[in-house]
C-alpha cells in the first residue's frame, strides 16, 4: 500500500483491531448473507458481524451453523443465488472446509472469506503461521495477504471487486496474521459508505442466479469427457484475475488514496539481496532493511500481497537485477525441496537469464516471534550468499532452538 | 460420434443451462433386470408410478382415464422398486439379454 500525499476528502479514522477492521469493511460492502463458525483468533469478526446484523446496522441474514464445513457450504449456495456473502475462519476451521473450498471455486461462486492465519494442530496452538492458507493454495481461491490492519480492511473491498468480476468469478481469501494483526489495535482510515457502494459492482454477484422460473442444473456430474474442460476454465479465470486485480486496485486507490499492487517493493533499484515475505513480517523486514541501507548494505524487500494468482511476470521484472533472493516461508512443506514461496520463486527464475541464487528461510511457526535481530541475521545470510555465490542450505530455520 | 465442445464453448462451473436435459441420457443401458408388466393382472393403481425414482412409468390415456401403464425402457435402470410395491404382483423382473 502506498499512501497518496494529497488528501482526497475528509476521512473517518477509527482505532480497530484487525478482526474489527474486517467486520467494519464487510459491513460497508452491503453483504446479504453471512455464515460462520467462531474459532480463535477469527472470533471477533464473527461476533462483530452478528452484532451488526442483530442491531440492524447490516441488512443481512446471519446463519449460525454447527461447523465450518457447513458455513462454507451455506455461503457457496447463497452466492449462487446472486447474493453477496461472507465467511471467516482460521486454522482447523479452514482445514474442515477443505472439501468445500474446491467446490466453491469450481462452482465459480464469488465468496469472500477472511482467514486469520493460525498454526495447524498438533500440538494445538492458536498463534500465527501460514500453514493453514498455504495448504489451500491450490484450491482455486485467490489469496490476498495483509501486512497491517489498514490493509486487512482495504483488501476486503478489493476482494469483492475481483471475485465478482464476470471474467474472474473466483472466491477470494483475505489473509491476516493471527493476533499480530487480528488482535492489535491500529489506526484505520475508513472509506466513505457511498464510495464503497459505488466501488462494488451491482448485484446479482453471480451471472446465473438460482431462479425457479429458469431452471439450471448446478454442480452436476462431469465424467472424463468433460471434467478436464471445467478445470481449464478455472485456470483461465486465474489468468484473467491477473489482469483484473491491478484495475481493481487502481480504482480503489482513487477512492481511498491508498494504492495497492500485486506486491510492494522497497530498495530494489540498487539491491543485491532481496527478501520476500507475506503478511505482518514484511513490516519488520522493511524496517530492518532501512537500517541496513543506512549502514551501506544493498538490501531490499518485497511484500507479496497477492499470492494466488502468483504475479510471475511482474515479480520476474521487479527482481531481474537481484543477485540473491531470500524467500520467507511461514510454513513447512514436509519432505519437499523447500517452502511454497521458495519453490514458486525458484521455479519462476529457472528460465531467467541472470538466474539469481534463491534461499529459503522457514520462520515463525506456531507464532514464534521474528525479532529485528532475526531479520538482520536473515539479510546478513543473504549478503553472505551474495559474497560466496553459494547457498549453504536449501532451507534454513530461523528462530528455532537446536 | 460428434465432436464434443472445447472449454471455451461450455458454460462455467459445470452449469447445465437447459432444463430437463437428463432425458437425453439413456440410463436404460445400465439395466441388468427388465421389468415386464402383466396387463391382465394390472389394476392401474399407479403405485409403481408413485414409487419409480426415475419417472420411467408412463401412463397411457387421456384426461383422468388410465388406459394402460407402460415402462420407459430408455430411462428405466431396472431397480425393481415397481416389482416390490405392486400389490397385484403384476410386474416381474426378467434378466436382460436372457
Amino acid at each position: 500500500m502506498v499512501v497518496s500525499s494529497e488528501k482526497i476528502k475528509k476521512v473517518r479514522i477509527l482505532g480497530l483491531t484487525g478482526d474489527e477492521a474486517v467486520a467494519q469493511a464487510v459491513k460497508q460492502c452491503d453483504v446479504d448473507l453471512i455464515s460462520a463458525y467462531p474459532i480463535t483468533p477469527q472470533t471477533i469478526i464473527v461476533e462483530r458481524l452478528s452484532e451488526f446484523v442483530a442491531n440492524g446496522e447490516v441488512d443481512a441474514e446471519f446463519i449460525a451453523v454447527e461447523s465450518e464445513h457447513s458455513a462454507l457450504s451455506v455461503v457457496t449456495a447463497a452466492a449462487l443465488t446472486g447474493a453477496r456473502v461472507f465467511t471467516a475462519t482460521s486454522s482447523q476451521g479452514l482445514a474442515l472446509m477443505f472439501e468445500i473450498l474446491y467446490i466453491t471455486s469450481a462452482l465459480r461462486a464469488p465468496v469472500v472469506m477472511a482467514i486469520v492465519n493460525r498454526a495447524l494442530s498438533a500440538p494445538i496452538n492458536i498463534h500465527c503461521d501460514h500453514s493453514d492458507t498455504m495448504g489451500a493454495r491450490d484450491s482455486g481461491w485467490i489469496q490476498f495477504y495483509a501486512e497491517n490492519v489498514q490493509e486487512a480492511y482495504d483488501l476486503v473491498f478489493q476482494a469483492y471487486k475481483v471475485a465478482e468480476n464476470k471474467s474472474v468469478l473466483l472466491p477470494t481469501m483475505v489473509c491476516l496474521d493471527g493476533f499480530t494483526l487480528s488482535h492489535t489495535l491500529e489506526r484505520v482510515e475508513l472509506i466513505d459508505d457511498t464510495d464503497a457502494l459505488k466501488y462494488l459492482p451491482s448485484k446479482p454477484t453471480y451471472p446465473f442466479p438460482i431462479n425457479p422460473e429458469k431452471p439450471i442444473t448446478y454442480g452436476p456430474l462431469a465424467l472424463p469427457d468433460f471434467y478436464f474442460e471445467f478445470k481449464v476454465q478455472q485456470a483461465e479465470a486465474m489468468k484473467q484475475a491477473l489482469k483484473v486485480i491491478p484495475e481493481a486496485m487502481e480504482e480503489f486507490g482513487r477512492i481511498s488514496g491508498r494504492k495497492y499492487g500485486f506486491f510492494e517493493a522497497y530498495g530494489l533499484e540498487d539491491a543485491d539481496v532481496a527478501v520476500i515475505s507475506l503478511g505482518s513480517t514484511s513490516g519488520t523486514m522493511r524496517y530492518v532493511a532501512k537500517e541496513l541501507r543506512k549502514e551501506g548494505y544493498k538490501v531490499g524487500t518485497v511484500k507479496l500481497t497477492v499470492y494466488r494468482p502468483f504475479p510471475q511476470d511482474e515479480l520476474a521484472k521487479a527482481l531481474e537485477n537481484i543477485k540473491v533472493i531470500v524467500a520467507m516461508d511461514r510454513t513447512l512443506s514436509f519432505g519437499a525441496v523447500g517452502g511454497p514461496l521458495f519453490e514458486d520463486l525458484r521455479s519462476l527464475f529457472y528460465d531467467s537469464e541472470q538466474r539469481p541464487l534463491i534461499a529459503d528461510v522457514v520462520y515463525g511457526l506456531g507464532g514464534r516471534d521474528l525479532t529485528p535481530d532475526d531479520a538482520r541475521a536473515i539479510f546478513k545470510y543473504g549478503l553472505e550468499i551474495s559474497k560466496t555465490g553459494h547457498v549453504p542450505e536449501k532451507v534454513k530455520f530461523v528462530g528455532v532452538r537446536e | 460420434m460428434s465432436k464434443k465442445p472445447g472449454w471455451r464453448e461450455i458454460p462455467i462451473g459445470g452449469l447445465i443451462l437447459e432444463p430437463g436435459s437428463t432425458v437425453k441420457v439413456r440410463t436404460g443401458d445400465w439395466r441388468t433386470f427388465r421389468p415386464i408388466i402383466d396387463h391382465d393382472k394390472c389394476i392401474k393403481c399407479l403405485m409403481c408410478w408413485i414409487y419409480c425414482p426415475d419417472a420411467s412409468i408412463i401412463i397411457v390415456g387421456s384426461g383422468d382415464t388410465v388406459e394402460r401403464v407402460e415402462i420407459d425402457y430408455d430411462h428405466c435402470k431396472g431397480c425393481g422398486i415397481c416389482e416390490r410395491v405392486c400389490p397385484r404382483k403384476a410386474i416381474s423382473m426378467v434378466p436382460e439379454g436372457g
